[in-house]
């Protein structure tokens, strides 16, 4: 994703400034703070920025991790170094309890349900006995190594950067990879990931886990640094305070949340003492001017300051071309495949009172093209959410090769072979073409989100990038592979979908209006494409408004009207049936 | 435990909660129509309370002088935004609403400040003051946000909130202060003393629902609001004027948050960050009705307000911890119940 030059050069400035001549001890301490702040805004611009997910409970995850090891080191007496595993686990373990209630809601429950419980557990650090009420605890003891303590700011500044970088590159490894490419498409929402067999429930939960484990290890780090701890640092403010850093950086941006940290922390420090100076009197002015200045940053850069800052870099579009030699293994199929491949039985799909599929019975064989027809509100598309496992039926059944699929969910279905397109284009703007298609391939990688993050996964992510920029390159749009898919045009977004849906290696391709906005000559290209794919073997089921080129294409045709089918057969019966010319003139002709 | 002792702490809760229920209904109505997550919501009931309170005092209130700096505010931003096509027409009425309006009402409150005025003058005036502050906000800080995301107005909102409880600080210190009973009197009924106070909470609380709903169901501006609640889009090219509805969206939050911290400062001492923590419970049953359902959000208030009560009886130290925690067991029924929706955010 991005070169490693950078960070080496950002890592060995921050290495180097505790030594420059003449740098004021108090400095240090900030970069703690910023460091320490960085950590959590890190694990927030994962959940919030690139997942969607807003929460404003980090805080109460930053006191887990801090809490634990200060129980431990204090009241059991162990060593720092044994309750980091600790502190990260309790964060975790937490996390994935509170995550499984929250991370299902979406919208603006999280936020404000994330703000409820962080408040909650606020109360609770400052009630329980064992944790020293509002006291908290102190005398934790310093880390060390050997004979070393870091008793000093200075001497702990180089254990805060050290997880502040590791940190970094583990999850921006963890972004460029499988699992990633998953968590970006969270913030679309979830049908069309799920189309691909992105289990997004459980997405969503590991980004929540990696954002608390993050603000765990700051809290740890937080307790060591400051030897004490009480509940102030971790509650309500605080957790907003995070969530105001990572969308001052840049919510979608790694470093964002780095540099939101350093200017937060500095620009608060440089209120609190100069402020006063200027404004005497009572009162907290810094408070006031910090939120005016914070909405004033909004308006004036919505986006954060880290792509503001980036956005002066010159673009770099051209990315490394994958080795399109590696091959991933291919679907077995049965060598004489015919006969039915999709069975359609008396589908049936109620809204409350209106039947949007009445009753519709069709079937898809091997190597054919079959169209779906039909006006405006026929039920064409809530027919393809059906066969898909978007919706269920409320009645009738749906077999693939035989195996009733009727119940199973669309991560199930996608399994069996059966790839979709989408109506309205379900694509990832912000992310490239060929790594919209790599999602396509989900299922057919296997790396999670540990080998993900410490680069283990690269054989296996070779292989998925080389299958979909093949199938960039089979659909035609190669010179695009690099460029973000939301700058393509509608009917070229289009094609990235069918190139996706090709990466599922389907034996039944369901494409739901591939024609509309391509130009003519595209329009042939993909007619001409789609014939090569059913010589191939595989079985298109489309549904098009288009009549010259559904006629020109499908083997054969199945019209719906108003929920029911009304006519099914060859391109040729379909024109001169006076059903079909009725429901689409209104009159009988 | 006893009945009487059991009515009482109903009776408590009750009161309690028919303020949450207000809070909540304003927050529903902000998010509904705007997408703004109001935390300031809290401020509006501290500086409705206090600003009530000083001048019941006998003192002159800061935030008169707030509401005019912040309405000069909204009047640079207007002709900030017109000006390319500004008339004077324009000039005129943004000058009226904005600084005339302020101006006349911070010499009232200079006058009236010094003569220890009656209950009813210092709440209206307080309710003006504050109506005044929650208008001007929106122009100054969301509205130029309002294409935005869910989040970066929530940050906004953020961000006015500290502002706005730092300008607390310095308006009315750092001590509480409680303000003189809406309605004095009491009568009782077998076990249980009804004072003039907890009927007027009552009461306002329930006009105000029948008021809004009402508002919603028979009024054009109501109408035009839940449109633009539904789809702003929608909204403008049906012509409504979604600025305008944000307007009385922030308009009605900041008389319903003043007016109920008015209720309440009789009855406990208010300080100048005490508005926080009264939101906050308001957003948790606005949460249980699922930030969409006035009804709901009422009777999750009583709950709430129930809870609050129960638990500073039994487990005092406990009390926030649990009013908070409510929320767990409720965000897992929903997440349940929550049907698959598709939702394509930016």
């Amino acid at each position: 994703m991005q070169s490693r030059l950078p960070i080496l050069i950002f890592a060995l400035l921050m290495a180097a400034i505790p030594h420059l001549p003449g740098m004021p001890p108090f400095w240090i301490v900030l970069l703690d703070n910023i460091g320490l702040a960085a950590l959590v805004a890190m694990g927030l611009v994962l959940l919030t920025g690139v997942g969607g997910l807003t929460s404003f409970g980090q805080a109460a995850f930053v006191g887990f991790g801090a809490y634990t090891t200060a129980v431990l080191s204090t009241s059991y007496g162990l060593s720092p170094w044994l309750t980091l595993p600790l502190s990260l686990l309790v964060s975790g373990s937490l996390a994935v309890l509170l995550g499984l209630v929250t991370v299902r809601l979406s919208g603006h429950y999280l936020p404000l349900g994330t703000l409820a419980w962080g408040l909650g557990l606020f109360y609770l650090f400052s009630k329980l006995e064992f944790l020293g009420r509002n006291d908290g605890i102190s005398a934790i003891p310093p880390l060390s190594i050997g004979a070393f303590k870091m008793l000093s700011p200075g001497s702990i500044y180089y254990a805060i950067w050290v997880a502040v970088i590791l940190s970094a590159l583990l999850t921006m490894n963890l972004l460029d990879s499988r699992t990633g490419r998953a968590i970006r498409a969270l913030r679309r929402g979830h049908v069309a990931a799920e189309a691909f067999g992105v289990h997004t429930p459980r997405a969503k939960l590991l980004v929540f886990i990696h954002a608390a484990v993050l603000a765990g290890l700051s809290g740890w780090l937080y307790a060591h640094l400051q030897r004490a701890v009480n509940p102030t640092p971790f509650g309500a403010q605080a957790g907003i305070e995070y969530l105001f850093i990572a969308v001052v950086g840049g919510a979608g941006y790694v470093w964002g949340g780095v540099l939101g940290a350093a200017i937060v922390v500095v620009l608060k420090e440089v209120l609190q003492s100069y402020l006063p100076l200027l404004l005497p009197g009572s009162g907290q002015v810094e408070t006031i001017v910090f939120g005016i200045m914070l909405v004033a940053l909004l308006q004036l850069a919505p986006g954060g300051v880290w792509p503001w800052l980036m956005s002066f870099l010159p673009e770099r579009t051209s990315g490394k071309k994958p080795d399109t030699s590696l091959k991933l293994e291919q679907r077995t199929r049965s060598p004489a495949q015919s006969g039915v491949l999709l069975q359609v039985e008396k589908a049936r799909k109620q809204f409350g009172g209106v039947i949007a599929v009445n009753n519709v019975s069709f079937d898809v064989q091997a190597r054919e093209i079959v169209a779906l027809i039909g006006p405006n509100g026929a039920g064409k598309s809530t027919t393809f959410n059906l066969i898909t496992g978007v919706l269920s039926a409320t009645s009738g059944s749906i077999s693939v090769l035989g195996k009733k699929v009727d119940r199973a969910p669309p991560q199930e279905i996608v399994k069996l072979g059966i790839s979709r397109t989408f109506q309205h284009v379900k694509l990832v703007p912000d992310m490239t073409v060929l790594e919209n298609v790599a999602i396509g391939a989900h299922l057919r990688g296997h790396s999670g989100p540990i080998s993900s993050m410490l680069r283990l996964d690269r054989a296996d992510e070779a292989k998925l990038l080389a299958e979909a920029a093949r199938q960039i390159e089979r659909v035609g749009l190669a010179e695009q592979m690099h460029q973000l898919a939301g700058s393509l045009s509608l009917g070229q977004q289009r094609i990235v979908e069918i190139a996706r849906a090709l990466c599922v290696d389907p034996m039944l391709l369901l494409l739901d209006e591939p024609a509309a906005g391509l130009r003519h000559m595209e329009k042939q290209r993909l007619a001409a494409l789609l014939r090569e794919l059913r010589d191939g073997g595989m079985s298109v089921l489309l549904v098009e408004h288009d009549m010259g080129f559904v006629m020109n294409l499908a083997d054969r045709i199945v019209v719906l009207d108003f929920g029911t089918k009304i006519a099914e057969g060859t391109p040729a019966t379909i024109k001169t049936n006076p059903e079909v010319i009725k429901a689409y003139l209104g009159v009988a002709a | 435990m006893n009945t009487t002792i059991m009515l009482f702490l109903v009776q408590d809760g009750i009161t309690n909660g028919a303020i949450y229920a207000l809070l909540g209904l304003a927050l529903v109505l902000v998010f509904a129509v705007t997408r703004v997550i109001l935390i300031p919501q809290g401020e509006f009931v501290t500086y409705g309370a206090l600003t009530y309170a000083s001048l019941a005092a006998g003192q002159m209130p800061g935030t008169a002088k707030l509401a005019l700096a912040l309405g000069i505010g909204a009047f640079v931003f207007d002709l900030f935004v017109a000006r390319k096509a500004l008339h004077g027409r324009l000039i005129v009425r943004s000058l009226v609403t904005n600084v005339v309006l302020p101006a006349i009402v911070l010499a009232l409150t200079i006058y009236f400040a010094a003569q220890k005025p009656p209950v009813a003058v210092c709440i209206a005036l307080s309710l003006v003051i504050v109506a005044m502050i929650g208008l001007y906000l929106y122009r100054i800080a969301f509205q130029p946000l309002a294409h935005t995301s869910v989040l970066v107005l929530l940050i906004a909102s953020v961000g006015v909130h500290l502002a706005l409880q730092g300008l607390g600080l310095l308006f009315f210190g750092a001590e509480g202060q409680r303000g003189p009973a809406v309605l004095s009197g009491a009568f009782t009924a077998g076990a249980l003393r009804f004072t003039g106070q907890s009927i007027t909470v009552y009461a306002i609380t329930i006009a105000f629902i029948v008021g809004l709903w009402l508002f919603f169901g028979l009024t054009l501006y109501g109408k035009a609001l839940r449109a633009t609640a539904v789809n702003r889009l929608g909204a403008r090219l049906a012509g409504i004027r979604t600025t305008l509805s944000g307007q009385i969206a922030f308009l009605l939050a900041s008389v319903i948050g003043a007016l109920s911290g008015i209720m309440i400062v009789p009855i406990t001492t208010l300080y100048y960050d005490s508005g926080f923590l009264i939101g906050l419970k308001g957003f948790v049953a606005a949460i249980i009705g699922g930030l969409v359902s006035y009804p709901l959000t009422a009777v999750a208030a009583l709950v709430v307000g129930i809870v609050e009560a129960f638990s500073s009886f039994y487990a005092s130290n406990y009390k926030e911890v649990i009013v908070f925690m409510l929320l767990i067991p409720v965000l897992l029924l929903r997440s349940l119940a929550a049907p698959a929706v598709e939702e394509e955010k930016d």
